[in-house]
């Protein structure tokens, strides 16, 4: 992945540092909440929510479970639409045919769509190396990109970023990149996004190269699709010459009919709306209406590797709608840069050490970059069971075992540093196989809750130093379970 | 080895534990979902349609046919448009009553000549109820992508009630996926600035739309 983020502390340190940091958990609280309110009330407006959520997840299990045929049909399907398919086993590859592309058209500058896959290969740093200057065209990614800062959400990268400091940003920098901010701005959004308009449009009506990539790719049809709100989506698909799409292997649905299920599911979960301002789709090229040229760059990138793993492949069904964040208590607190990768919050968590591996110090604590809450798993549209896989991960980090790397199979030695997590591993393993000790533990732990200290004593301490032991329940779960007949029967 | 095989081979590795008679995709995906939310009448539908257009801050006008050219007359009139792009099969009935000058759709027009146009009339391939959706399919009455974009203000004329559908199950099962689509929901809109929705940043600020039956 990215080289944006190497040398990140591991999450548990630059988690400290990021909570301690008051304006960036201001404007994170105040943003997480505002979306999470509001994703509520346009999922209630559904009443097929729950079906909804179990077709897409089998539409992308049944996807994963045949990915080769899909993958193979698409290119098919895009080749026969006009466009050129090529393949890309890793980052390196990924850039080197980009830049190979742009190259091609005798271009210096490209446009970009605000896509998670360029950014997890560093496709921009890549290209600057080149001497091919890449502009981002989202407004929050050009905030990030302005304030050479690093974007700490998928959907609001600049969720860390308050107005003040956006008007601050733009005021500096804008100069430097294009057309200037005008003079005066305040920091009022309509007046922030006017400027934002001002400096991209002159950047989008003499683009020649527009770099994207596709949050659904249709194998069926060869249908790319790009769902955003601003409309720069629409400027970078319709305006160049040509196009190049960067997208994951697993952004492909089988059939058209498919998206009836995400063009639900998707905007209600990210945005919280009934649908977002601007869908596009398209099919390889059209004449004299779009680019003329369209290149498809399928990525892989550590996504077989992921597949590989039978607990850990659905991570790969996500649709990057940044609902697990919105939720997530540890993500409100720490924010997006902490998970020290393109991918934060619980999805981030389960999703780039897989990609990446576990053998950095980041990646190996990620897994434990949740309080195993479940919230995450409650809102996800294609019902990715997170915890499970951070518990499987955890698992992984502690015990090593054999894993795929780079397509072949590895044995991953237990990480180091990691002794009192392996303690802990293996005495959760003894209790839960035995379920009278579980149960006498827990009601010994009810009992004397009072006398719990926040953190673990003797060879415990390193565990416990980075988190905060939950609170002991004052009754059992199992008790209460049969006390209440699970619920259903009257609180006696 | 080319990465395609390379890619391929790891996939197919990777699923190693999938049965070869795993249930095929007709079988897999139980479609349990609803075709539409809720009973509506004919009316009701197109009532909902504009009132989630306006949701979503599109302006709404109805009309009936005679009475189309006068709207839209007026309306480009209200915005003070000196030009106004004209797709090559929109009717030209749409324009009778005004004067402002016709730019057409053409594939030479470069972006910045299309930005010194004010505005933009087109008909659409079908609007969509539930979300507030108007789609439009590259047809002769629609344009080519780009001219729906760049001017700051499209005035959009849906025929109701036979473009309007109630969902996206069945819009989609209308839309012809070959064709570029564009899906719009109101006009060009931003939460990036602590989520304060602002319209309009690149796509055009202003969106009208008249549904004429
Ligand atoms: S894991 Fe689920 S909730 Fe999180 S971004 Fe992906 S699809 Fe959305």
């Amino acid at each position: 992945m990215s080289g944006t983020f190497i040398g990140m502390p591991a999450f548990p340190v630059a988690a400290r540092d990021a909570v301690r940091d008051g304006t960036l958990r201001g404007n994170l609280r105040h943003a997480t909440h505002t979306i999470r309110a509001k994703r509520a009330a346009a999922v209630a407006e559904v009443s097929d929510w729950a079906e909804l959520r179990e077709a897409g997840r089998r539409i992308k299990d049944h996807t994963l479970r045949h990915l080769d045929r899909y993958l193979v049909q698409l290119e098919e399907a895009v080749t026969a639409a006009g466009g050129t398919v090529h393949w890309a086993a890793d980052a390196e590859e990924a850039n080197r045919i980009v830049t190979r592309l742009v190259k091609e058209t005798g271009e210096s500058e490209v446009v970009k769509v605000k896509s998670m896959a360029t950014q997890e290969i560093g496709l921009n740093e890549a290209l600057e190396a080149e001497g091919i200057r890449a502009y981002e065209t989202d407004l929050a990614e050009l905030i990030v990109q302005l304030g050479e800062d690093r974007p700490s959400h998928i959907l609001v990268p600049a969720i860390h970023r308050n107005r003040g400091e956006i008007r601050e940003i733009f005021a500096r920098e804008m100069s430097e990149w294009g057309r200037p901010a005008p003079e005066g701005l305040t920091d009022a959004p309509a007046e922030l996004a006017e400027a934002a308009r001002l400096h991209l449009r002159e950047k989008f009506l003499r683009a020649k190269v527009g770099v994207s990539g596709a949050n659904f790719m249709v194998a069926e049809t060869g249908t790319l699709v790009v769902v955003e709100s601003e409309g720069n989506g629409r400027m970078c698909l319709t305006l160049p010459e040509t196009l190049i799409s960067v997208v994951g292997i697993e952004k492909i649905v089988p059939a058209w009919q498919d998206l009836e299920v995400f063009l639900q599911t998707l905007p209600r979960s990210s945005t919280a709306e009934r649908m977002n301002p601007y869908t596009s789709t398209w099919t390889g090229t059209t004449d004299e209406d779009g680019p003329r040229n369209f290149h498809l760059v399928l990525l892989d990138n550590g996504r077989t590797d992921t597949l590989a793993d039978e607990v850990g492949r659905q991570a790969l069904r996500c649709i990057r709608c940044s609902a697990c964040l919105n939720v997530c208590p540890v993500y409100e607190r720490a924010g997006g840069h902490a998970y020290g990768s393109v991918y934060p919050g619980p999805i981030g968590a389960i999703l780039s050490p897989q990609l990446r591996g576990t053998g950095s110090e980041i990646d190996a604590s990620l897994p434990y970059a949740s309080s195993l809450c479940g919230a995450c798993y409650e809102v996800c549209p294609v019902a990715i069971d997170i915890p499970e896989v951070l518990v499987h991960l955890r698992e992984r980090v502690v015990e090593g075992g054999q894993v795929t790397r780079a397509g072949n199979k590895v044995v991953l030695q237990p990480a180091k540093g990691h002794a009192a997590e392996r303690a802990a591993m293996r005495a959760a393993r003894w209790a839960l196989t035995r379920p009278g000790a579980l149960r006498t533990g827990q009601r010994l732990a009810s009992r004397t809750r009072r006398l719990h200290p926040r953190t673990l004593p003797g060879p415990g301490r390193a565990w416990s130093g980075t988190r905060d032991l939950p609170p002991v329940p004052a009754e059992p779960f199992r008790d209460w379970w049969q006390r209440t007949q699970g619920g259903k029967g009257a609180e006696k | 080895m080319s990465s395609r095989e390379r890619i391929l081979g790891r996939v197919r590795r990777a699923l190693a534990d999938v049965p070869k008679d795993d249930t095929p995709y007709e079988r897999a995906v139980a479609r349990d979902y609803l075709r539409e939310h809720g009973g509506r009448t004919v009316e009701e539908t197109v009532g909902l349609l504009a009132e989630n257009l306006a949701d979503y801050r599109a302006a709404v006008h109805r009309t009936d046919p005679a009475g189309l050219a006068g709207v839209v007359a007026g309306l480009l009139a209200a915005r003070g448009a000196s030009s106004v792009l004209v797709p090559p099969g929109l009717d030209e009935d749409w324009l009778a009553s005004t004067e402002v000058t016709r730019v057409m759709d053409r594939a030479e027009s470069t972006p910045h000549e299309l930005d010194r146009v004010d505005s933009v009339v087109t008909a659409c391939a079908v609007a969509v109820a539930e979300t507030g959706t108007i789609v439009l399919d590259g047809s002769p009455d629609q344009g080519r992508r780009r001219i729906t974009l760049v001017p700051d203000h499209h005035i959009c004329v849906v025929r109701v009630p036979d473009q309007v559908v109630s969902s996206v199950p069945q819009a989609l099962a209308r839309l012809d996926p070959a064709r570029p689509l564009t899906w719009i929901s109101g006009p060009s809109a931003t939460s990036d600035i602590e989520l304060d929705r602002v319209e309009g940043v690149h796509g055009p600020r202003t969106l009208e739309v008249v549904l004429v039956g």
